[in-house]
């Protein structure tokens, strides 16, 4: 069903780009800061530039947003943002846009998405173009390896990383199976919860990342909830990498695209203390 | 965005993707054919298994049958009756309509079926507080009505646009003693209750049990919810046969998230020379692009953890829906009546606002029966199927729900109440005020939770000054 093999851009190295930037990031000491914005807020320009700018300032790998109608994992901060960038007239095609942009940078940028703007665009044919336009692969909230076969055969074929979650309540048997499904990083979910900005991460994040290690996994990312440097660094202590969502969000909106980099320059220092 | 899912090249008939020969009754998830499944965040992927397995276990013990079976004899009023509908019927090509009758359950429709069950289950999976979406509050009032009975904490999630349609319901809820939260985000209606109650059941999964009200959602929901209502279709099939003598041409129900019309179905999906019909919820029309027809307009996709169909953009963005009627104004459908459709087995139609509001308006002067607004599209469907048949023809109606909840509706629809009405009856509000009974704050739609649990006794307290607090 795909033209992997003359699709552009489809290099089929078979190495994970996100692997690779991780990699780095450890290697220079620490972890990796992994920074989330959605596209289109408050415009499709700001965003790209305050993607480049959380770069500039020590992000490893950036994660757009695509926003969608019922972002169910979604805290209030990432739910207003998506549904500004949507009453603003973004569509799913200016995300490959943003993406292209933001890949320019060097930075190893993962589109995170609910699943269902994939289905409608269809599976391989979204594949084909986000490893087209340079993106790395997707991180997908709402969809477990369980129910993604077109998407692990698309990945493949197109030689995309993808990165599923696991949770506190996951099993040991389901941390096995997620982190055998999973190629760049498995995402920690660091409390039972939807993103946003929280006082404490999760005090079962560490125990996770040490049981999805345990479980196979080559590398783990953790989210949900870290918002200072401080929390940054705590999480750099156990984890491959540190993932900032709702905080850089809300950065974006109060103070713009210099409060963004400032952010990220507080957590790039944050994570690599 | 568009206000319009795109067209979608006409499919043929699919396969059932069930095992050669098995009774279409056997199919029990997670897939339909090529729809259900569990397209959620894994944090809640162990609590769906806890609830695969506590449902499946529970629903093969006798023990939880009898207790069900014994609720539904002593507190929802099963088995509901079947009520022939002449006067009605003969506006419907002079064709025999049969009613069964839901609205005389406990609370005034099908909902109490599923809800009692998903409590009972609640109780034996040791957890101590539900939550649920609702639309028209239909839902809600039955959640919070079990809530009670089984001493469970209960918080109702409720679109901010339907808490104002549905004032009445939001006052009943909270004298059950439910919390209603009023949801502000997207639009305001039932899908966006459930992304609510999904992100709170995400937080407090260990303690909370999930109480989904219609036959959607990730599995086992539809195949639970289907289980806990195909009590209406067996109990349905046997009074038929008893009156008519034989089974009916067509078993027509109304579709929101499909609950009723499952429970109604499932019962006749081996019958082959009976015919099933949906009635969706064609609001202004289904071409308008203003409707709530997911399986009529919509095409397939993924929408609050199961694959069906929805309306949607071409970017996959969830269309809004419309309807007169809260309790079908939903952009998906459960993932059964999406394989019924693709299959062919069940055939479904949208019924304009209009056609159901002269429907409901029929029933009421020919039966003296005021059903539901969502229950009036099935009832514009019974029309359309009676006058296909004819005298001989025998159409059995699952009637889901009373209206009481919509006579307000009614009223503007219709202009049944004058200006004068009005003012006359806000005159009478103020008196109430003026006597200083009203000092409460006014509970309205969109307001600040109430959660005043029992209200306290003693001097000075609101049981002392007889204050009812002129909830509206
Ligand atoms: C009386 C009545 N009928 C039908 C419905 C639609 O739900 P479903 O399609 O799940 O039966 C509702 C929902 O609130 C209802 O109150």
């Amino acid at each position: 069903m795909s033209a992997a093999a003359t699709a552009p851009g489809a290099t089929g190295t078979g190495t994970s780009r996100t692997g690779a930037a991780i990699d780095a990031a450890r290697a220079r000491g620490g972890a990796a800061l992994v920074g989330y914005l959605p596209v289109g807020f408050p415009d499709l320009a700001t965003s790209v530039e305050a993607a480049r700018a959380m770069v500039a300032e020590g992000v490893d790998v950036v994660e757009l947003g695509l926003p969608y109608s019922d972002p169910v994992m979604d805290g209030p901060v990432i739910q207003a943002a998506a549904q500004a960038a949507l009453e603003g007239g973004l569509r799913v095609r200016d995300v490959l846009t943003a993406v292209e942009q933001v890949a320019e940078t060097g930075a190893a940028v993962l589109v995170m998405t609910y699943w269902n703007p994939v289905v409608r665009y269809g599976v391989d044919a979204w594949a084909r173009d986000l490893a087209a336009a340079g993106g790395a692969g997707l991180i997908t909230p709402d969809l477990i390896p369980d129910e993604g076969a077109d998407w692990l055969a698309a990945s493949e074929a197109h030689d995309l990383d993808r990165v599923f979650l696991v949770a506190p309540s996951s099993t040991p048997d389901r941390l096995a199976s997620t982190a055998a499904s999973c190629r760049g990083f498995v995402y920690a979910a660091s409390t039972m919860g939807v993103t946003g900005v929280r006082a404490a991460v999760g005090s079962a994040a560490a125990g996770l990342v040490e049981a999805t290690r345990a479980a196979g996994a080559e590398r783990v990312c953790v989210g949900l909830g870290v918002s200072s440097a401080e929390q940054a660094a705590e999480v750099a202590s156990f984890a491959d990498g540190v993932i900032v969502g709702s905080a850089l969000v809300r950065a974006l909106g109060d103070g713009g695209v210099p409060a963004v980099g400032s952010l990220a320059a507080e957590l790039a220092a944050g994570v690599h203390r | 965005m568009s206000t319009d899912t795109p067209p979608r090249e006409p499919l043929a008939p699919s396969p059932t993707g069930l095992p050669e020969g098995a009774d279409l009754r056997s199919a029990a998830g997670p897939y339909f054919g090529d729809f259900g499944g569990r397209f959620v965040p894994e944090a809640l992927v162990a609590a769906l298994d806890e609830l695969d397995a506590a449902f499946t276990q529970a629903w093969a013990d006798p023990s939880f049958r009898a207790e069900l079976d014994e609720l539904h004899r002593s507190y929802t009023g099963r088995p509901s009756i079947l009520t022939d509908a002449p006067r009605f019927g003969a506006h419907a090509g002079g064709a025999r309509v049969l009613l069964k009758r839901e609205d005389l359950n406990h609370t005034g429709s099908h909902k109490i079926n599923n809800v009692l069950g998903q409590a009972l289950l609640t109780k034996r999976m040791g957890k101590r507080r539900v939550i649920a979406e609702t639309g028209a509050g239909q839902h809600g009032v039955a959640t919070a009505t079990a809530a009670a009975l089984m001493d469970l904490e209960c918080v109702v999630y409720m679109g901010e646009r339907d808490t104002e349609r549905q004032a009445l319901n939001v006052a009943r809820m909270r004298l059950l003693g439910a919390e209603v939260v009023p949801v502000s985000t997207g639009s305001r209606t039932l899908k966006d209750a459930l992304n609510e109650a999904m992100r709170d059941w995400v937080a407090n999964v260990d303690d909370t049990h999930y109480l989904l009200g219609t036959v959607a959602g990730p599995h086992p929901f539809p195949t639970m919810v289907r289980e806990l209502h195909r009590v209406i279709g067996e109990e349905a099939r046997g009074q038929v046969l008893d009156v008519v003598g034989r089974l009916p041409d067509v078993v027509v129900a109304c579709v929101g998230g499909g609950s009723n019309a499952m429970g109604i179905f499932h019962a006749f999906l081996d019958d082959p020379d009976v015919a099933l019909l949906g009635l969706e919820a064609g609001g202004d029309g289904v071409a308008t692009g203003r409707h709530a027809s997911s399986i009529t307009g919509g095409a397939p996709g993924v929408l609050h953890g199961t694959r069906s169909m929805l309306l949607q953009d071409e970017d996959g963005q969830t269309i809004e829906s419309h309807s007169i009627s809260a309790g079908l104004d939903y952009p998906g459908v459960g993932p059964e009546h999406a394989w019924l459709a693709a299959t062919g087995r069940a055939q479904y139609r949208p019924v304009t606002d209009d056609e159901a509001m002269q429907a409901l308006r029929l029933l009421c002067r020919t039966e003296g029966i005021i059903p539901a607004i969502e229950t009036a599209h099935a009832l514009a469907g019974a029309l359309q199927e009676g006058r296909r048949l004819g005298p001989e023809g025998v159409v059995l109606v699952n009637l889901s729900g009373r209206g009481d909840k919509d006579v307000d509706t009614a009223a503007r629809w219709f202009d049944l109440v004058s200006e004068e009405d009005l003012v006359a009856s806000e005159d009478l509000r103020t008196d109430v005020a003026d006597e200083g009974v009203h000092d409460g704050p006014d509970v309205v739609a969109g307001g600040a939770p109430q959660d005043e649990g029992v209200p306290p006794e003693g001097p000075g307290s609101r049981a002392d000054r007889g204050d009812d607090r002129g909830d509206r």
